[in-house]
């Protein structure tokens, strides 16, 4: 039954929470930079009059490819508050994210192209570090189950401190997820980058609010995930969550974009590395505690 | 309620000229103005932008891009012309490349006088393009419709100019 609020509250409000972060996102963005910023409600107002604009398609599929980008993202955010399989979330995560690179080739646009193109290798770049999480999660919890994971860290068994490494790299492509300043290649939220707005160059009006929407399904999933290493105390939880949000502001102002080689290579060497170990101490322990 | 009006997203495009007038606008993002304060943001794309801010003079070369950048903003939008340049050539508006201001290409709604326009008087030609757009969306103008690609406007034919007779 708490399953099934968790489920209607996520397709409910997480729009209404990943609006509001979105928000706050651009108002800390512009203090860091001497500015005053927007009000808050700035990105629903963005939102309401993308739907006003005229609707500019360039090819019949790409509405269809973008309501399906949503509704996967939504799919996987209700199997993942649903308590459901962590692998089922991450590769329904994934076919959201086709979806996006689908509707980006099918305008046939070159900015639009170059885009999908590095939207693809982002994907590549994080998900095996994705993938990672959920065998951590299995290999202390004996179960990808997030409802499991959830009540057992209730109980007290923190995967924060089974899983540190695991963690340090899922936040490290959780920047990549963001699409946030290093790895902003295959699209941004600030103007003026080489692609123009690379993936989503081509969609205008109301197929960009669609975009804009399945980001805050997105964003929410994704801090989702950061609060599952801290679920013990949800205010801690949230707490650390949202801390985690604005380093990676505090990354996006701070850095430059950089080339995709430089970004896959050191997101996979941040998987093998913080990613590897970890799964590797984890298996050395449950050895050590099974031979003795 | 028209949320057109409290999200104004700006494309800019620079015809050239001196660029003092291009400046001017890029200082109205910065700290000092601040537009974003207003919701109004520089999109560099046509195709999300609703006011398309123009700076310097028409010439024979770019012509052709004002009008395509005009053509891919979608409905409802406001043209505001910045600075004399833009107006109806200033100060190179007997230069042999000049066509003259932007509305020779593409309907302009609004002009904002100086050479350069100061960033208030920016902010002020973009406040109003905001109430304007928020009036074309109430009585639904249409420029183009969709997927027939129709024109707006002609180009205006180049000027036979005849260099090689000097
Ligand atoms: S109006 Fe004056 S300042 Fe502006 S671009 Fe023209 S010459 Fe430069």
């Amino acid at each position: 039954m708490t399953s099934l609020w968790l489920i209607i509250g996520y397709v409910v409000l997480a729009p209404l929470i990943g609006g509001i972060i979105s928000g706050l996102d651009r108002i800390i963005t512009a203090r860091m930079q001497g500015r005053y910023g927007p009000p808050v409600r700035q990105a629903f107002f963005d939102v309401f009059k993308l739907f006003e604009k005229q609707n500019l398609t360039v090819n019949r599929f790409h509405g269809y490819y973008l309501v399906c980008f949503l509704i996967f993202i939504i799919f996987s955010g209700i199997l993942f508050f649903g308590g459901s399989d962590l692998l089922m979330v991450v590769f329904a995560f994934t076919v959201a994210d086709i979806f996006l690179v689908l509707a980006a080739y099918s305008t046939n646009s070159p900015y639009c192209s170059i885009g999908a193109e590095r939207e693809l290798l982002q994907m590549l770049a994080a998900e095996p570090m994705l993938l990672l999480t959920a065998v951590g999660f299995y290999m202390v919890f004996g179960s990808f189950h997030v409802s499991v994971i959830y009540r057992a860290a209730l109980g007290g068994k923190l995967p924060i401190l089974y899983l540190p490494g695991v963690f340090l790299g899922l936040t490290y492509v959780l920047t990549i997820k963001f699409r946030k300043s290093p790895f902003d290649l295959s699209t941004s939220h600030h103007a003026h980058q080489e692609l123009i707005k690379g993936l989503t160059t081509e969609f205008a009006g109301p197929s960009l609010a669609l975009i804009e929407i399945a980001h805050w399904y997105e964003t929410v999933l994704l801090l989702g995930m950061v609060y599952l290493f801290f679920a013990f105390v949800p205010i801690i939880g949230v707490i650390i969550t949202l801390f985690i949000y604005f380093v990676e502001i505090l990354i996006d102002n701070t850095n430059a974009r950089i080339k995709w080689q430089l970004m896959l290579e050191s997101a996979w060497l941040a998987t093998l590395v913080l990613g590897g170990l970890n799964l590797l101490a984890l298996y050395l322990f449950a050895m050590i505690s099974k031979g003795g | 309620m028209a949320y057109i009006k409290k999200s104004p997203w700006i494309i800019h495009y620079d015809g050239s000229s001196c660029n003092g007038c291009d400046i001017e606008v890029l200082a109205c993002l910065m700290p000092k103005y601040d537009i974003e304060r207003f919701g109004a943001v520089n999109m560099g794309n046509p195709k999300h932008a609703d006011i398309f801010l123009i700076t310097g003079q028409i010439n024979s070369q770019n012509r052709e891009v004002v009008k395509t950048i005009y053509d891919q903003i979608g409905d409802p939008k406001v043209v505001v012309a910045i600075g004399a340049c833009a107006i109806g050539g200033g100060v190179f508006r007997d230069c042999y490349n000049t066509l003259g201001g932007v509305d020779k290409v593409i309907p302009v709604d609004l002009y904002v006088p100086g050479c350069a326009a100061k960033p208030e008087a920016i902010i002020d030609g973009v406040v109003q393009a905001v109430g304007l757009l928020e009036e074309k969306k109430k009585r639904g103008v249409v420029t183009h419709k969709e997927g027939t690609g129709d024109e707006t406007r002609k180009l205006p034919p180049v000027p036979d100019l005849n260099l090689e007779q000097e």
